[in-house]
C-alpha cells in the first residue's frame, strides 16, 4: 500500500478514527455534547479533506474500491447529510435522558458504510458497504428503547433487511457462478457479450435487483418504509431517507456509467413498471395518511419512482438528472425531518397532521421553512425541487419516454393534492384552532397548562357556537380570553 | 435594465413591506403603494417614449430588450423584452395593483405584512410573465404568480377559502405541468435540428406538423385556457373569485386572467400556426359556449361575487374567439377587451367588496333598495354594470364590437351566437342592479356611502373606461406594431393561418 492509497482512503480512515474517538470518549466520560461534537468534527474534517483527495483521483485502491470524482462527489453529499443528521440528533436527544451517546457511534459507522458503497466496483465491497450501512441502522431505528413503535419498526427493518441481504448474497453467488468474476465491469461485459449462460446471470441480477429495490423502497419492496419512518426517531428517519437511499442510488448510477449508459430493453421494461407503480402507489397512499412521517414515507416512495425515470430515460441527461434530483431530494428531506425533529420534545414528536394546524401563528419561521420544503418536494419553481423535476422532464422528453413522462405528469399533479393539506394544516388555520390541540407545538410549563385550560374553556363554551374564523374581532376576543387564564 | 427593475421593485417592496408590518401596519401599506407607484413611473416613462417616438428603436420588434445568460447548459437565458402589447399589460397590472392595495386598506386586518408581501409578489410574477421571452423564464414567472395567490385566497378569503384555494392551485398547477411538458417537447424538437434553446425568438418557426404539433399546441392551450378561463376549464374561477379577499378578486379577474389571454396571443398562435388553423373551429366553439354558458350561469347566481365571477367567464369567451379569429379587427378587440375587462371587472369586485364590508353578506336576496341609503355606491355599480353589458361610450363596447367584427370575417355562425352574449350580458347586469340597489329598502339597510378613498379609486376606473370608450386610439396605436409583428410571424409559416378562412 503506497502513499496514494493511503490518501485515497483517508475519508474512511478519518471516519474510523472518529468512531474510535467517540467510543473511547463514551467509556471515559459520558457526555452528550462531547460525543456529538466529536462526531460533527469527524464529518466536517472528512468533508473538508475531499477536495484534496480529488487530486489523486481516479485511483483504484485494491481491485474492489475506486476513488474517483464521482465517488468523491457522492461522499461529500453523504457526509454533508450525515453532518446535518448529527446536528438534528444533538438537538433531538438533548431534551431526552438515558444513553444517547451511542447513537453517534452508530451514525459514524453507518455513514462509513455509505462511503464504502459509493466507491465500490466489486460485489464484495458492495456487500461490505451495504452491511456496514444497514447493521447500525437496525439499532438506530430502535434507539428509543422505551417506545413501542420504535422497537416494532426496528424488528421489522431487521427481518426485512436480513432477508434482502440474503437475496443479495444469493444473487452474487449466482453471478459469480455465471461469470466467474465479482467485478462490476467484468460482469457487465460478460452480460453484454452474452458469453455467460444466460439464466443464472439473469436470476442473479434479478435477486440483486430485489435487494437494491428494498434499500430504495421501490414498489413492491416498499412495505417496510411507512412503519420504519413512523417508528424511528426523527433523526434516524432522516438518515434512512437520505444517506441510505443516496448511497444506493450512487451504486446504481455507477453501474449505469460502467455500462456506458446503455440498459438492456428487458431491464428497462421491468424498471419502468416498477417506477410507474412506485409513483402511483406512493402518491395515492400518501393521500390517505394522517401521520406526517407516513405521508413523507409514501412520498419518498414516489420520489424514488421519479428518480428511476431519469435512469430509464437514459441519454446524456440521465446522470445529471439523477444527481441533481437526488441532491435536491436529500436537502429537502433533511429539511422536512429536521423541522419535525426541531418541533419535537420530551413528550414526543408532532406526528399527526392536526399537530401542525396553526403552526404558522405559533412558530412562523418553522412553518415558513416547512412550507418551503414541502413546496420543493412538490417541485414548485424557485425551489431546488423544481429544477430537479425539470431535469427529469428534460431527460424523459429527450429520450421520448412518453409513458414514463405521462405518469410523471399525472403523479406530479397528484402530489399537489398531497401538498395543500399539509400547507393548509399549518398555514391557513386560524389561531383559535391551534389551541384546541394541547399536544401541538411548543410546550413549556405554563403556556401548556394555559393551553389545556383554554381547551376546556373552548370545549365548554366554544363548540356550541363555533366562531367564524375569518372574523378578526372574534379572534381577538378569544385571544383575550386565552390570555386571561 | 429598466425591465429588470420593473420586476424587482415589487419583489423588494413586498419584502420590505412584509418586514415593516410588525412595527407599523400603516407604513407597510404606504410602502406597497409607493413601490407600485414607483414601478408605474418606470412603465409610464417607457410608454411615453414609445408614444412620442422618442429615442426608442422603431425598426426592431422590441422597444426595450434585456438579455443575459442564465443556465447556459440548458440553453435558458434571462431574456426580457417589451413591445406595445406587453407594455400595456404591465401598465394595467400596476394600475390594478394600486387599486387593489387601496381597496384592501381597511379590509385586511390580520397579518398585514404577509398579505402585502404576497400581493406584491403576485404582481411581480405577472409582470415577469408579460416580459419574459425565454420559455423557461416564462414558466418560472407563471408559477411565481401561483403560490402567493394560493396563500392570498387561503388565508384572507371568506368562509370556504380552503376549498377554493386548493382548487385554484391544483387546476393551475396541473395545467402548468402539461405546459412545461409541451415547452420541453418544443425545445427538444428544435434542438434536434440545431441549437438547444428556450428563446422565444429562436423557437418561432420550429416546424411542428400534424397531430404531433397539435398535441404540443394543446399543452400550451390547456394551461392558458385554464387561466383564461375557457368553457370546460373554468370551474376553479367562481370559487376562487368568490372566496378571495377583495384585492385578490381584483387582480385575479383584472390581471391573472389576462396572462392566459396574453399567452394565447404571444405563444400559442405564433408558435403553432398550422396546428392552430386545424384547431380553430373547436376553439371558436369553446369560445361561443363560454360566452353563453358564462352568461347563463351568471344569471343563475344569487351570490353577488359569484355572479360577477361568471361574467368573467362570459367576457373571456370573447377573448378566445378574437384570438382564434386572428385578424386585425379581432386582435385589436382582444387587446381592448383585456384592458377594459380588467378595469370593469376589477371595479365590480371592488364595489362588491365595499358592499360586503358594509352589509356582511353577498346574498342578493338579503339586499335590495340600497340605492336610497348609498346612492354613490349605487351609481358606481350602475356605471360598471353598464360597462359590462357593453354600452357604447365605454371601452368594453369597442372591445366586443371589434372582436365580433373580426370574427364575422371568419365565421358568421360563431358571430351570430356570440352576439347573443351581449343580450345575455344586459339581462344579468340589470338583474344584478335590480337585486341589490333598486326596489324598496325592505330590510331597512342603513349603510355608509363610498368614502373619499373608495371614490377616488372608482373615479380613476370610470375615467379610464370612458376615455377608452371615446378615444381608444392610444391603445390601438400602441399595440399596432406588436400585433403586426405577431401576425407576420404566423404569415411566414408554411401554412397560411386562420385569417384567410371564410
Amino acid at each position: 500500500m503506497n502513499s496514494a492509497d493511503i490518501i485515497a482512503l483517508l475519508p474512511l480512515i478519518l471516519l474510523t478514527l472518529a468512531t474510535i474517538a467517540v467510543m473511547l470518549a463514551i467509556s471515559f466520560k459520558r457526555s452528550h455534547g462531547l460525543a456529538a461534537g466529536l462526531t460533527a468534527l469527524g464529518f466536517t474534517a472528512t468533508f473538508l479533506l475531499l477536495p484534496a483527495i480529488s487530486r489523486v483521483a481516479p485511483h483504484p485502491v485494491t481491485p474492489i474500491y475506486l476513488v474517483d470524482t464521482f465517488g468523491l462527489f457522492f461522499s461529500g453529499l453523504l457526509l454533508a447529510a450525515s453532518l446535518v443528521v448529527t446536528l438534528l440528533a444533538y438537538g433531538y436527544y438533548e431534551t431526552r435522558s438515558g444513553f444517547r451517546e451511542e447513537f453517534y457511534l452508530l451514525l459514524l459507522m453507518s455513514a462509513m458504510g455509505g462511503l464504502v458503497l459509493v466507491g465500490s466496483t466489486h460485489l464484495v465491497s458492495l456487500f461490505i458497504g451495504l452491511e456496514l450501512l444497514s447493521v447500525p441502522l437496525y439499532t438506530m431505528v430502535g434507539f428509543s428503547r422505551t417506545a413501542r413503535r420504535s422497537l416494532e419498526a426496528a424488528l421489522k427493518y431487521l427481518v426485512l433487511a436480513g432477508v434482502s441481504s440474503a437475496f443479495l448474497l444469493f444473487g452474487m453467488a449466482l453471478l459469480f457462478a455465471a461469470t466467474g468474476s465479482m467485478d462490476f465491469s467484468r460482469i457487465l461485459e460478460m452480460g453484454r457479450s452474452g458469453d455467460a449462460s444466460s439464466t443464472p446471470l439473469m436470476a442473479g441480477l434479478a435477486l440483486i435487483g430485489v435487494a437494491v429495490g428494498f434499500k430504495l423502497a421501490i414498489v413492491p419492496f416498499h412495505l417496510w418504509t411507512p412503519d420504519v419512518y413512523e417508528g424511528a426517531p426523527a433523526p434516524t428517519t432522516s438518515f434512512v431517507a437520505t444517506v441510505s437511499k443516496g448511497a444506493m442510488t450512487a451504486v446504481l448510477l455507477r453501474l449505469y456509467l460502467l455500462a456506458g449508459g446503455v440498459i438492456p430493453d428487458s431491464t428497462v421494461t421491468i424498471f419502468s413498471i416498477l417506477a410507474i407503480l412506485s409513483m402511483f402507489t406512493g402518491n395515492l397512499l400518501a393521500l390517505m395518511q394522517n401521520n406526517v412521517k407516513r405521508v413523507l414515507a409514501y412520498s419518498s416512495i414516489s420520489h424514488l419512482g421519479y428518480l428511476l425515470v431519469a435512469f430509464l430515460a437514459g441519454g446524456e441527461y440521465a446522470v445529471e438528472a439523477v444527481t441533481f434530483y437526488l441532491t435536491a431530494y436529500m436537502v429537502t428531506s433533511l429539511g422536512t425531518f429536521g423541522i419535525i425533529a426541531l418541533l419535537s420534545d420530551r413528550e414526543g414528536e408532532p406526528e399527526l397532521l392536526q399537530d401542525y394546524s396553526g403552526l404558522f401563528w405559533r412558530n412562523p419561521v418553522a412553518a415558513g421553512l416547512f412550507s418551503l420544503f414541502l413546496l420543493s418536494l412538490a417541485g414548485i419553481p424557485m425551489t431546488a425541487g423544481f429544477i430537479g423535476k425539470f431535469y427529469l422532464f428534460a431527460a424523459g422528453v429527450d429520450h421520448s419516454a412518453w409513458l414514463l413522462i405521462g405518469s410523471l405528469v399525472i403523479n406530479s399533479a397528484i402530489g399537489l393534492f398531497l401538498l395543500p393539506p399539509d400547507c393548509r394544516f399549518h398555514v391557513c388555520r386560524s389561531r383559535r384552532k391551534s389551541h384546541t390541540n394541547p399536544s401541538a407545538g411548543k410546550r413549556s410549563g405554563k403556556p401548556a397548562r394555559a393551553d389545556a385550560r383554554f381547551c376546556g374553556y373552548f370545549l365548554v363554551w366554544g363548540l356550541p357556537r363555533v366562531p367564524d374564523s375569518s372574523d378578526p374581532q372574534r379572534d381577538n376576543r378569544l385571544n383575550s380570553a386565552y390570555h386571561s387564564f | 435594465m429598466s425591465l429588470v427593475w420593473l420586476i424587482l421593485i415589487p419583489m423588494v417592496g413586498g419584502l420590505v413591506a412584509g418586514l415593516v408590518a410588525r412595527k407599523n401596519e400603516s407604513l407597510c401599506r404606504w410602502i406597497s403603494l409607493s413601490a407600485l407607484i414607483l414601478d408605474s413611473g418606470i412603465a409610464i416613462n417607457l410608454f411615453a417614449h414609445h408614444w412620442l417616438g422618442l429615442d426608442l428603436p422603431t425598426s426592431t420588434r422590441w422597444l426595450v430588450e434585456f438579455q443575459v445568460e442564465w443556465i447556459p447548459r440548458l440553453g435558458a437565458g434571462i431574456h426580457l423584452a417589451v413591445d406595445g402589447l406587453s407594455l400595456l399589460m404591465v401598465l394595467l397590472t400596476l394600475f390594478l395593483g394600486i387599486i387593489g392595495v387601496g381597496a384592501s386598506w381597511t379590509e385586511i386586518k390580520t397579518q398585514v405584512g404577509f398579505f402585502h408581501f404576497n400581493f406584491l409578489w403576485i404582481l411581480s410574477g405577472v409582470i415577469g410573465v408579460f416580459l419574459a421571452l425565454d420559455l423557461l423564464l416564462f414558466f418560472f414567472f407563471w408559477e411565481v404568480m401561483l403560490v402567493p395567490m394560493y396563500f392570498l385566497i387561503g388565508i384572507w378569503g371568506h368562509e370556504n377559502r380552503q376549498y377554493a384555494a386548493v382548487k385554484f392551485f391544483i387546476f393551475t398547477q396541473a395545467s402548468g405541468l402539461v405546459m412545461l411538458l409541451s415547452i420541453l417537447v418544443l425545445v427538444f424538437t428544435h434542438a434536434a435540428g440545431g441549437e438547444l434553446t428556450f428563446d422565444y425568438m429562436k423557437l418561432l418557426g420550429t416546424p411542428m406538423d400534424g397531430t404531433f404539433g397539435l398535441l404540443v399546441m394543446l399543452g400550451f392551450f390547456l394551461a392558458f385556457t385554464v387561466k383564461l378561463p375557457a368553457f370546460p376549464f373554468h370551474p376553479w374561477l367562481p370559487d376562487a373569485h368568490t372566496e378571495a379577499p377583495t384585492a385578490g378578486s381584483i387582480i385575479l379577474a383584472g390581471i391573472l386572467l389576462k396572462t392566459g389571454a396574453y399567452g394565447l396571443l404571444r405563444f400559442v398562435v405564433p408558435l403553432f400556426p398550422a396546428a392552430c388553423q386545424v384547431f380553430t373551429p373547436y376553439a371558436l366553439f369553446l369560445g361561443v359556449v363560454g360566452v353563453l354558458y358564462g352568461a347563463m350561469q351568471a344569471f343563475a347566481q344569487s351570490d353577488l361575487k359569484r355572479l360577477v365571477a361568471y361574467t368573467s367567464v362570459s367576457h373571456m369567451g370573447f377573448v378566445l374567439l378574437g384570438v382564434f379569429a386572428w385578424n386585425d379587427y379581432a386582435l385589436y378587440g382582444v387587446v381592448m377587451q383585456m384592458i377594459c375587462h380588467g378595469f370593469s371587472s376589477g371595479a365590480q369586485f371592488m364595489l362588491v367588496g365595499a358592499l360586503y364590508e358594509r352589509v356582511h353578506t353577498r346574498e342578493m336576496g338579503r339586499m335590495g333598495g340600497l340605492w336610497t341609503t348609498a346612492p354613490r355606491l349605487g351609481a358606481a355599480s350602475m356605471f360598471f354594470a353598464m360597462a359590462s353589458l357593453g354600452l357604447p361610450g365605454m371601452g368594453n363596447f369597442i372591445a366586443e364590437f371589434l372582436v365580433l367584427a373580426g370574427l364575422f370575417k371568419v365565421s358568421v355562425t360563431a358571430t351570430s351566437f356570440a352576439s347573443l352574449g351581449l343580450i345575455a350580458a344586459t339581462i344579468y347586469s340589470l338583474w344584478l342592479m335590480r337585486g341589490t340597489f333598486f326596489g324598496p329598502n325592505d330590510k331597512q339597510w342603513k349603510i355608509a356611502d363610498l368614502n373619499a378613498r373608495e371614490l377616488s379609486l372608482v373615479a380613476a376606473l370610470v375615467a379610464g373606461l370612458v376615455f377608452l370608450g371615446f378615444y381608444p386610439q392610444p391603445v390601438l396605436k400602441a399595440v399596432h406594431p406588436a400585433l403586426e409583428a405577431l401576425q407576420q410571424s404566423t404569415a411566414q409559416a408554411p401554412v397560411p393561418v386562420a385569417m384567410n378562412r371564410r
